[in-house]
């Protein structure tokens, strides 16, 4: 059985946006290679952190929400430790109202997209 | 006598009597059953300046989303959206 996570994490402002595309790719796969479903990801670009980590003061944090078998959930977060361009992570489990939450925040922003497409056009 | 000197304190503006307002939890009112991590400025109303977590007693919160506000708080400090020690934070 497959349940739902969200995982969020950072990784080091010293990349270059390609390689910053690359780290993100690469977890990307894992996921695939797994046997898991993407069902969003957001990237939020370079922000500041609000206090230092490993002395760097800004970050790369990426958003990914994926529904996995609980047992991939180990080796995902192993993946993580080892790579050394990420400052942190988060993995959370969403329960049924976690997951309704993030669902009308998705649309009610591509609602608010598509208003200001209309205004534009 | 002493009722006759009472009434003749006249105040002009009406004394200021604190009204209890009664506290109520604005997760129950509002019905919100999640609270996301992510979202550090709404988060910034649970703690004080030195970014410590306000107690229920001062917010109104009720037990069940007194303790989700502190994990969401706690997931929303490890990921540096908000600190872990501050001072003049608002």
């Amino acid at each position: 059985m497959q349940r739902n996570y969200e995982t969020v994490f950072i990784m080091t402002p010293v990349l270059s946006d390609d390689q910053m595309k690359e780290t993100v790719q690469k977890f990307r796969n894992f996921l695939k290679d797994n046997g898991a479903n993407i069902i969003f990801e957001d990237n939020w670009g370079l922000r500041k952190l609000a206090y230092p980590i490993q002395k760097k003061s800004t970050g790369f944090y990426h958003l990914v929400e994926f529904a996995a078998d609980p047992n991939l959930i180990r080796d995902w977060e192993v993946t993580f430790k080892r790579d050394e361009r990420i400052l942190r992570f988060l993995t959370v489990s969403l329960d049924k109202h976690a997951v309704a939450y993030n669902e009308k925040k998705r649309k009610n922003k591509a609602e608010k997209e598509k208003v200001e497409e209309k205004a534009e056009a | 006598m002493a009722q006759q000197g009472k009434s003749e304190i006249k105040y002009l503006t009406p004394i200021a009597v604190d009204i209890k307002r009664k506290k109520y939890c604005r997760f129950k009112r509002s019905g919100i059953k999640y609270i996301d991590y992510k979202d550090a400025d709404f988060l910034l109303k649970f703690v004080n300046e030195q970014g410590k977590l306000l107690p229920r007693r001062i917010t109104g919160t009720s037990t069940k989303y007194q303790k989700k506000v502190a994990q969401a708080v706690k997931r929303a400090r490890h990921l540096a959206l908000m600190p872990y020690v501050a001072d003049l934070l608002k």
